[in-house]
């Protein structure tokens, strides 16, 4: 069996986020880019699963849309301990474009395993899960916070309100995880580190496909007002500022 | 010139740093407070490699450059210095002597287990009456043929305990003076050698450290590094190596209190305004940042020169003098920052602080450094 980890090339989460003057696009100056942290979480618990399989997942590959540009997080995946690597040579524009770049390397390929983040941290679409398993037309399981391969009788868990759900699943099909998938993204070794460069990235060209989405604009977040402190005592002028300033009352 | 770093090397920067924010610092307080080993963390990045760093991959190490090693260790060191020195001093000094003076059998038989982090290295120079005099040793090793008997303390020994592995430094004829010491390497577990009390220190508490006593303690012959009196040459050339990775521990010392002494000066309101908006203030963040570019520039330059293969004993004693003494200005400034919550344990910097001190003083004190730079320049 193989196991196909979706990656997306994202800003380091401690970015602080600027756009360009005219508010569309992200201003990618000084940028960090990481690994989506959901995706790592994947990639980890893929390769735990791999190495726990017995041989029976014989390898792990990850898939990035990207430019090349995206190469160094690719290398890191590969590092962490993928055995190889995809990358569509193409801006990722929105959900339904990668979702489909995927599908075409996932069929190709015929991965019997797909698994991906339940979002990106930049875009927080949370939804290329769910449109690649359609492409496919495979099962797909949302949330999934627990992933066991009990020797392939895959047995998955699902946060729900209130609980977790056990279900099990015939590959292929996609899971989309969530945390609680593993304990920790798995630091890479210099083993692995060492390795890294060795081992391939196939480049393709992407399939005609639309983007459906267009951002129009993007706004930050209104910086928090400053803190007013009133004495314990003076209720009245609680009242005052809650009524007359705040207009909460 | 080329100021950019690899990739691979801003990797293993990046895993060092992530391995230290997620593994040291839960636990750094309670090891410092009661001088825990860093036992579970040493298992992990033995795992992960971090102890066979720039071991050649044919005795099982990574094959790193020593830009990588400088990169790793300041990244540990800016939560934990104690866990930093137990690497310096293993790869700085144990494995490099091994693998760079050592035979090929000695490499064989002693790397791969260095490199696994299976065996801890440590490195036995300082003597009770020994320490910047490195030449006065009174440990004795008699040659007795086929095997050399060893007789001697040694003081202030990292990874003493720990450590399996030790390369030790000895006389063997003391009217030869230091042309007449020798290094052995010698197993930590050898019948004779017995273990000072583990050392209350002022920092890296969680480091152990301790005096070791040898009696009658046999060393094969086969465990002599080099020819008969290369043993003093041989720990001044490591020492001009572990200068190098000591200076990084102190920079990233000084760089984990910087970083804590700069986030605490936005949220720290005095006067009605953040206090990096005091000039006082702000001027002591521009000084301490100078000194950490100065002090980094020179580890690298260092570390590049050593991967070149030219000469770096001047250098990296200028690194390990200006790192050593900027960590303690560093440092204690940012204590000073703080102001009184800098002075609890809390807020690690006076940890810190007490953790930069020993940079001026360990692998050469300061003042060494400003023998050697100047004999240096005095030479012609």
């Amino acid at each position: 069996m193989k196991i196909l980890v979706c990656m997306g090339n994202v800003p380091d989460t401690t970015t602080k986020i600027r756009f360009d003057s005219e508010m569309k696009k992200l201003d990618t100056n000084g940028v960090q880019w990481v690994i989506n942290p959901w995706d790592e979480l994947a990639l980890t618990r893929a390769l735990e699963i791999k190495e726990q399989s017995g041989g029976k997942i014989e390898k792990v590959s990850v898939i990035n849309i990207g430019k090349a540009d995206a190469e160094p997080t690719i290398r890191k995946a590969l590092a962490i301990g993928a055995d190889d690597a995809y990358r569509v040579d193409a801006d990722p524009t929105d959900s339904y474009f990668i979702a489909a770049q995927i599908a075409e390397v996932a069929k190709a390929e015929s991965f019997d395993i797909i698994m991906c983040g339940i979002e990106s941290s930049d875009f927080n679409d949370a939804a290329v899960g769910s449109m690649l398993a359609e492409f496919l037309d495979y099962p797909s399981v949302s949330a999934v916070s627990s992933f066991e391969f009990n020797d392939g009788n895959i047995s998955l868990k699902r946060d729900i309100d209130g609980g977790k759900e056990t279900i099990s699943v015939s590959a292929p099909f996609v899971a989309i995880v969530q945390k609680g998938i593993c304990i920790n993204p798995r630091i890479p070794a210099m083993r692995g580190i060492m390795m890294a460069r060795t081992k391939p990235i196939k480049v393709t060209d992407p399939v005609a496909t639309d983007s459906l989405i267009e951002a129009l604009t993007f706004d930050l977040p209104v910086s928090k007002a400053a803190c007013k402190m009133v004495d314990a005592d003076n209720t009245d002028k609680l009242i005052e500022l809650l009524h007359g300033e705040a207009k909460v009352l | 010139m080329n100021f950019e770093f690899t990739e691979e090397q801003l990797m293993i920067k990046q895993a060092a740093r992530d391995f230290a924010v997620r593994e040291l610092l839960p636990d750094i307080l309670e090891r410092d407070a009661k001088c825990i080993y860093p036992e579970r963390q040493v298992k992990m990045l033995a795992e992960l490699g971090f102890f066979g760093i720039m071991i050649d991959p044919q005795y099982g190490g990574g094959g790193m450059d020593s830009i990588s090693y400088v990169l790793a260790l300041e990244e540990i060191a800016k939560i934990d210095a104690a866990t930093a020195v137990i690497l310096a001093v293993h790869n700085s000094l144990t494995a490099y002597g091994i693998e760079h003076y050592g035979t090929e059998d000695q490499k064989q038989k002693f790397l791969p287990s260095l490199a696994s982090g299976e065996k801890i290295g440590a490195f036995l120079l300082s003597e009770p009456e020994a320490g910047s005099d490195a030449t006065s040793q009174k440990t004795i090793a008699e040659d007795k043929g086929d095997y050399y008997l060893i007789n001697g303390t040694k003081n202030w020994i990292t990874s003493a305990d720990h450590g399996g592995l030790y390369i030790l430094i000895a006389q063997t004829y003391p009217e030869k003076k230091h042309k007449g010491i020798n290094a052995f390497i010698v197993d930590r577990n050898s019948p004779g050698i017995t273990l000072g009390p583990h050392e209350d220190k002022m920092g890296m508490r969680s480091s152990d450290t301790h005096s070791v006593m040898f009696t009658d303690v046999k060393v094969p012959k086969e465990n002599r590094i080099g020819e008969d009196g290369f043993g003093f040459s041989f720990a001044m050339k490591l020492l001009d190596g572990g200068r190098i990775g000591i200076a990084a521990q102190a920079i990233g010392i000084a760089g984990g209190a910087f970083d804590l002494a700069l986030k605490y000066s936005k949220e720290r309101k005095a006067f009605g305004t953040e206090i990096c908006n005091h000039q006082a203030i702000a001027f002591k963040l521009a000084d301490m940042a100078v000194k950490l570019e100065n002090g980094r520039n020179l580890i690298l330059k260092c570390a590049w020169l050593k991967d070149q293969g030219k000469p770096y004993s001047l250098e990296s004693a200028m690194a390990k003098q200006y790192c050593g003494d900027s960590a303690m200005e560093i440092t204690t400034e940012a204590v000073q920052i703080h102001g009184g919550y800098g002075y609890v344990k809390e807020y690690h910097v006076e940890r810190l602080m007490r953790e930069a001190k020993v940079t001026q003083i360990y692998e050469g004190t300061s003042e060494i450094q400003k023998i050697v730079i100047s004999r240096t320049l005095l030479k012609d």
